[in-house]
């Protein structure tokens, strides 16, 4: 069943904000930084399927950027993959745990550990090209991650072996750990370096609903070997005013006042 | 043991087409009869062991058994967190191999000396942890990996290595192997020091008994206790830190057993195993092991 990009970013967001504001969590930022692109990507391009998470033929979407789990399972929710989460979100004893996990139905990968799913990813694109499969394989990256070497090894591997059914989202949203990008450790020219390991680039506007769909579309009708990253710009807390850019979202959680004005912006009231 | 481990995975692979190989760049006149039977399962990854684990994970996760290869430390502890997050944690089926455990490639220095595999990895848990001491322990543990999923880590020494003691019984993996009966004294020798001990044996300790220990994790532990009933003294003998290797895996077992009231006395048992300390001079395998202390005495 497929949802309307733009209702289902809106329900992501105001998910994302009600799970971090009753439970404490963090990584709002991040979480709505993301939003535009699962709501793309999960709304109207990937096949995948609440009723039978793991149907053979499903698209497989690796979520490497696992500590913006409140957007994640804000979406698969949506889908219908399980209800409840806003009960059950970092509480214990929950399978939900504050970076996504695979005991979750729809989670294909536990992440939290920076790094790690760009390189199962292409062993799974590897998979699939060995037995002939014609399913797709997705990987949401964070740009902080870009730090860690292992996504360095497997951005040189994945065109070696032409796997062109790799698709790969960086949310660049210029903003890490404890600075921005640009001060902590630069990636630009982020395409350029994927276009000097021989992939192909395109860069959107990670908010833009239809540059998000027409980059997916073109990454998924690749049939000439080169695997493709989509370098989505966004903006950290994208969605509410005061949360635009600011590091300190990707810790705090918002009160009561700041949940009550967030959710108004998101409203549009 | 390269060889025989080459040798099994190749007739495994033959009627078990899950099988799927992954060196590092790695095993130059060993690995190419696999690669040339099995072009559609077999990559070379390059030298990129984080990314090498990655992938056998995927590749897992669409069914493969991935054995991964590579050098003493390279496959190991250069790719540990993935180890332990994607491999373990999600119970994938991949085995890693490591050749050159111990100080079997002794004269290339410390980088090359893997004496800390054993400890690290048995503390992970679904990890079945294996270092067999001679070809036949090799091919049997490769055939049971074959078949389990899960993982695995497989420690190998490097080539001419020689059969040790006779098979006899067939070898269930994690059983330790009587290698030589005998009655007061038990050497528990583990991976391929078992050579050695095999040897030493019958000048400095005549009358002991011999058993191989190829599964360190997770432990036999009834076969343990029994061994610690039916002996006086144990020793335990390894090319590893003296810190959380095979001997300290019996000496847990014997503790606890004896504090839940299993066993109402315990053996004496002595731990021969480096004494947690680098080793920074070449050296052949045995002068390295001898410098260390790995020697039985009486």
């Amino acid at each position: 069943m497929s949802m309307r990009p733009i209702d289902l970013s809106l329900r992501i967001r105001k998910k994302a904000l009600q799970l971090c504001h009753e439970k404490g969590a963090s990584h709002l930022g991040g979480a709505l930084s993301v939003a535009d692109v699962l709501a793309v990507l999960y709304g109207e391009v990937a096949n995948v399927n609440p009723k039978n998470p793991s149907d053979a033929s499903r698209d497989r979407i690796f979520f490497s950027k696992g500590h913006a789990c409140s957007a994640m399972y804000a979406v698969l929710q949506e889908l219908g993959f399980y209800s409840g989460v806003e009960d059950k979100f970092a509480q214990n004893g929950s399978i939900f745990t504050s970076h996504v996990s695979h005991m979750v139905p729809g989670i294909e990968l536990s992440t939290g550990s920076l790094g790690h799913a760009l390189p199962i990813a292409a062993g799974t694109a590897l998979a699939a090209k060995r037995k002939g499969e014609r399913w797709k394989i997705y990987t949401i990256l964070s740009d902080g991650e870009l730090d860690e070497g292992s996504n360095w090894e497997t951005i040189l591997f994945a065109p070696h072996h032409a796997l062109d059914n790799l698709v790969v989202i960086v949310d660049f949203n210029k903003i890490q750990s404890f600075g921005t990008v640009a001060e902590v450790l630069a990636l630009e020219p982020l395409a350029k370096k994927f276009e000097a390991f021989r992939w192909r680039a395109i860069e959107i506007d990670g908010h833009d609903h239809a540059a998000i769909s027409a980059a997916l579309a073109r990454a998924a009708s690749a049939s000439d070997g080169i695997p493709t990253a989509i370098v989505a710009h966004t903006i950290k807390g994208k969605g509410v005013s005061f949360m635009e850019n600011k590091l300190a979202w990707h810790y705090k959680s918002p009160n009561a006042d700041e949940y009550r004005a967030a959710l108004a912006e998101l409203e549009g009231v | 043991m390269r060889n025989a481990f080459i040798k099994t995975l190749v007739e495994c692979a033959r009627v078990n087409d899950s099988i799927f190989f992954i060196s590092g760049d790695v095993g130059y006149s060993v690995v190419e009869p696999f690669a040339e039977q099995f072009p559609d399962r077999f990559l070379n990854i390059g030298i990129a062991e984080q990314n090498m684990t990655g992938v056998a994970v995927g590749l897992a996760k669409e069914g493969y058994n991935v054995f991964t290869y590579s050098i003493g430390n390279f496959p190991t502890l250069r790719c540990l967190e993935q180890i332990r997050y994607d491999v373990c944690y999600h119970n994938a089926s991949v085995k890693i191999v490591s050749v050159g455990g111990g100080f079997a490639y002794g004269p290339l220095g410390a980088s090359h000396h893997c004496t800390e595999d054993i400890g690290i990895l048995r503390t992970i848990p679904n990890m079945v942890v294996s270092a067999p001491g001679d070809p036949l322990e090799t091919s049997a543990i490769v055939r049971w990996m074959c078949n389990i999923p899960g993982p695995g880590y497989l420690r190998l020494n490097k080539g001419g290595d020689r059969v040790i003691g006779e098979m006899g019984t067939i070898l269930v993996p994690g059983a330790p192997r009587e290698v030589r009966a005998g009655r007061d004294l038990a050497v528990i020798a583990s991976g391929a020091i078992l050579e050695y001990s095999e040897g030493a044996i019958d000048t400095l300790l005549p009358g002991a008994a011999l058993y191989s220990m190829p599964v360190i994790s997770p432990i036999d532990a009834l076969r343990v206790v029994q061994l610690a009933r039916q002996f006086e003294r144990i020793i335990t003998i390894e090319e590893h830190q003296l810190n959380c290797g095979m001997g300290s895996a019996i000496v847990e077992v014997v503790s606890d057993a004896y504090a839940e009231g299993i066993l109402n006395r315990v053996p004496c048992i002595k731990r021969i195993a480096i004494p947690n300390r680098f080793t920074s001079v070449a050296g052949t395998q045995a002068y390295l092991r001898q410098m260390n202390g790995l020697i039985l005495q009486p």
